[in-house]
């Protein structure tokens, strides 16, 4: 074992900044990270052993325990759900005898959820030992579970589980221009970084990736910060539940994005980039890492990069492990520098204090492959788009109730009624449009447009119809944001417990009015005072839904003044597991229906 | 005075001044304007986690311990709105963790109970999470009760930045997050922790106690039963208590 842990510390020189990545490789060769091995790791990479552990106990990939050989993790997305993952993941339980999120008795596999893994167009989706399979069937949950029990090493399965498809139902400006690689790196250069910057700035290029900030203005906030090297990263840490957009741009055009990469690297003046993936794209990595490769031979990355001298910069992967925070940019750069990914205090942005300090540019993927054809055509490229404040397109991934589920690149400025028309909906209930973090509009409300003017969105739009149970779908919500939260501050780490378990009564019929008033006053709580976006946006669905769809609430309160918060019966099932009784006696039920 | 030189900004109508690069409640707090807070201790860099401190600059919400005072702000503190939010964190804290103040040897000095009675917070009125905490007695002068750890990070950073050993760290996150001990066992007697600690001084509430020091201060005598909290935080009460009478142990260690 200890040899092992040589060789992947060797493999990653024993770089305490690359402990995310050493503990991945640890979880991809043992299964778990034992206590031996944080004392071991902690030893020798000279690391306090709390911080390691720390480190470990953090993201949700990093199982502290044996979690069996066969680890499965449902993806528990709404959309998921709707396709009907909670019985596939019911059936497997019951085929292997084993409760959710326990290890068998052998130690041969567990089966739990995991956040929204980014498939909802192919949905329900899972990761087995963090490969992701899509399109989830009962005959495929069969095969999958006679595999397992079979001990079929995973190399050995079918390679079409593993297919994942990509679905691109329209296509506007992004992408349908072509683009010949090292041709917005020779407009950049032949501009020079200040011009390119401008340019940049010129085109009012937003961030796609939710918070909007102008991307011109932030690297020329970074070109003009003074420090001993800049650093560009990709935010690949798509994590918002309903979004895949980023994960269709890494796979179908991805040169697009390193070139957005490079052109930024020239502008601010940065060596050495990152693109920060998602712990749920394994299957990107190796085709990542060919184009890297292509490209190192092409001599778009690499030194004096299209013959300049200076131009050196060459980009390096990291790979998340599980937290939907990292994709803020601040904790990106913590997970990035092998820490725990908590939000840093702000200012100083990243901007003049990122990556080690340094002046850092962090942008989402979309943004990138923007900029890198604004470099190119001009900043008018863009501007023949959209609306005023809204330049462009939006890439948006549409999922749920809706005939054709996949990538629509629309103009800024469409309105809702538009893409539920693209995409086949009816009988639409509700939509929300960014993720759970984003807005619930109810059906009065599909003549709002999509931009940041009004609707503003990081890409998610999935459609619930009228079949749907909203209280369901926010009690997925807060089930989402309550995992997710770092738990560095109060209304975060204790308002989203609080939200969940407030939602979850609703949603079972053992809410009461006091608890839709309570509901409303943590998600504004957690709205005001926040440390970042996460805890800031966690109530915004709960809000909306209080405001739209109060009949929903209405319906599923109870009568009484005072209700209990839970089944009195279920509450007794441990006592009656502990004594082995199941008999009358041992339910309440009968005595309490009077 | 001084002070006429000095930038100043409002906080509820009235003027604080302070020195470029202070945040706007350590401005606050040195100009004896209470703030409440728990996470912030004033030997230490501010770190922002509580957020009781929030004030609202401008329309916006704000942790003012890690937020810079600027000429000319216009700083709501005590205002219905903002005591409001911040009674809701206190009840937050309460139903987070396990709360007992009868029967806590912390009580009365513990700035977590200070800081309700300040806001006036009544009951909980959320309900308790009730989580398993179990207590760490390992170590033969120290004794670490998880249960009510509010997660502030103090002895962390006391322990790292002052005592150089590390002691504490913090693993899991949300609602699952807790303090863990720098040792494969998990025991505390497995760690360099020593009574002489800078750590085991600035616990704000009853985490990290004293073995066999149990209510030597009787209740109604300590910290904050003597003085409100409002008081001991910008200095009042200090003085006023070195010129009454001493306190059986000298000057007192607990909660500092």
């Amino acid at each position: 074992m200890s040899r092992d842990l040589s060789a992947i510390l060797a493999r990653h020189q024993h770089d305490p900044l690359r402990l995310v990545q050493i503990l991945r490789d640890v979880v991809e060769e043992h299964g778990f990270i034992s206590p031996g091995t944080i004392t071991t790791l902690a030893e020798r990479l000279s690391l306090p052993r709390g911080r390691v552990e720390g480190v470990a106990g953090f993201y949700a990939f990093f199982p502290t325990e044996n979690a069996g050989r066969y680890r499965v993790l449902f993806s528990d997305n709404i959309t998921d759900r709707m396709a009907g993952s909670v019985e596939l993941r019911q059936r497997m339980l019951e085929a292997f005898q084993v409760r959710d999120g326990e290890v068998s008795r052998d130690g041969l596999v567990s089966i739990g959820t995991t956040s929204c893994t980014g498939l909802c167009d192919q949905g329900p989706a899972m990761l087995v030992n963090g490969r992701a399979i899509p399109r989830l069937t009962r005959a495929r949950i069969g095969s999958i579970s006679a595999m397992i029990h079979g001990q079929a090493p995973l190399d050995t399965w079918p390679a079409n589980l593993f297919d994942i498809h990509t679905h691109i139902e329209r296509k506007d400006l992004l992408l349908s221009t072509p683009l010949a690689a090292g041709a917005a790196i020779d407009a950049a250069i032949a501009r020079g970084p200040d011009a390119t910057v401008a340019q940049v700035k010129a085109s009012n290029l937003r961030g796609r990736g939710g918070a909007g900030f102008t991307t011109g203005v932030k690297w020329e906030m970074c070109r003009a910060a003074p420090g001993e090297a800049h650093y560009v990263v990709c935010n690949a840490d798509e994590g918002e539940p309903g979004t895949f957009k980023d994960r269709v741009l890494l796979s179908d055009y991805a040169d697009l994005v390193f070139e957005g990469m490079t052109v930024a690297a020239f502008a601010v003046g940065a060596k050495r980039g990152f693109l920060y993936l998602r712990a749920e794209y394994p299957f990107l990595l190796a085709p990542l890492e060919a184009t890297l490769a292509e490209r190192r031979k092409a001599g778009l990355l690499g030194k004096s990069i299209r013959g300049v001298a200076d131009f050196d910069f060459d980009i390096e992967i990291h790979v998340g492990a599980g937290a939907y925070v990292c994709g803020e940019e601040s904790a990106l750069i913590e997970s990035l520098e092998g820490k725990r990914g908590i939000p840093r205090n702000r200012p100083p942005y990243p901007v003049t204090s990122g990556y080690l300090q340094q002046p850092t540019v962090v942008n989402n993927v979309e943004t990138l492959a923007k900029a890198a054809f604004v470099v190119m055509h001009g900043a008018d490229w863009l501007r023949v788009r959209g609306t005023g404040r809204s330049a462009g397109t939006k890439v948006l991934s549409v999922s749920g109730d809706v005939a054709r589920p996949g990538i629509y690149e629309l103009p800024f400025g469409a309105t809702v009624r538009e893409v539920l028309d693209l995409c086949g909906a009816t009988d639409v209930q509700a939509v929300q449009v960014g993720g759970p973090s984003g807005m619930l509009l109810s059906r009065s409300e599909q003549h709002r447009r999509i931009m940041f003017e009004d609707v503003p969105s990081a890409g998610a739009f999935m459609v619930f119809d009228d079949s749907r149970d909203i209280l369901q779908v926010l009690e997925n919500f807060a089930s989402f944001f309550a995992h997710e939260s770092c738990g560095f501050c109060t209304p975060c780490r204790v308002g989203t417990a609080l939200q969940r378990r407030m939602l979850s009564a609703l949603a079972k019929g053992y809410g009461t009015r006091r608890d839709l008033k309570d509901l409303a006053r943590v998600a504004k709580v957690m709205k005001a005072s926040s440390h970042c976006g996460l805890g800031a946006t966690a109530g915004n669905a709960a809000l909306d839904a209080l405001e739209k769809f109060k009949p929903a609430f209405e319906k599923r309160l109870g009568t009484l003044e005072v209700m209990p918060t839970f089944d009195l019966d279920r509450s007794l099932a441990p006592a009656r597991e502990v004594t082995g009784r199941d008999d009358d006696e041992a339910h309440l039920s009968h005595e309490e229906e009077e | 005075m001084a002070g006429a030189e000095k930038p100043m900004f409002a906080m509820d109508g009235n003027d604080v001044p302070f020195e470029p690069g202070q945040t706007i409640l350590q401005a606050a707090l040195a100009a004896g304007r209470y703030v409440p807070h728990l996470c912030f201790h004033p030997e230490f860099k501010p770190h922002g986690s509580c957020k009781l401190c929030t004030v609202k600059i401008n329309g916006r919400t704000v942790a003012s311990c890690t937020t810079l005072a600027k000429q000319g702000d216009e700083v709501e503190s005590e205002t219905p709105e903002i005591q409001d939010l911040r009674r809701n964190l206190v009840q937050f804290l309460f139903v987070e963790g396990n709360h007992f103040c009868p029967s806590c040897e912390k009580s009365g000095s513990c700035m977590l109970q200070a800081v309700a009675y300040d806001l006036g917070v009544m009951a909980e009125h959320f309900s308790p999470f009730f989580p398993s905490r179990p207590i760490d007695a390992s170590h033969p002068d120290v004794l670490l009760d998880f249960n009510r750890c509010i997660l502030c990070e103090l002895c962390i950073r006391a322990s790292a930045e002052v005592d150089g050993k590390n002691v504490f760290a913090l693993s899991g996150r949300g609602a699952k997050k807790h303090l863990i001990v720098n040792a494969e066992s998990g025991r505390l007697a497995d760690t360099r922790l020593a009574v002489e600690d800078k750590a085991m001084d600035v616990c704000p509430v009853g985490v990290i106690l004293r073995k066999r020091r149990g209510f030597q201060v009787p209740i109604g005598e300590r910290k904050y039963d003597q003085h409100p909290i409002r008081e001991v935080a910008v200095g009042k009460a200090t003085a006023r208590h070195a010129s009454g009478k001493p306190s059986p142990q000298g000057p007192s260690k607990e909660g500092a």
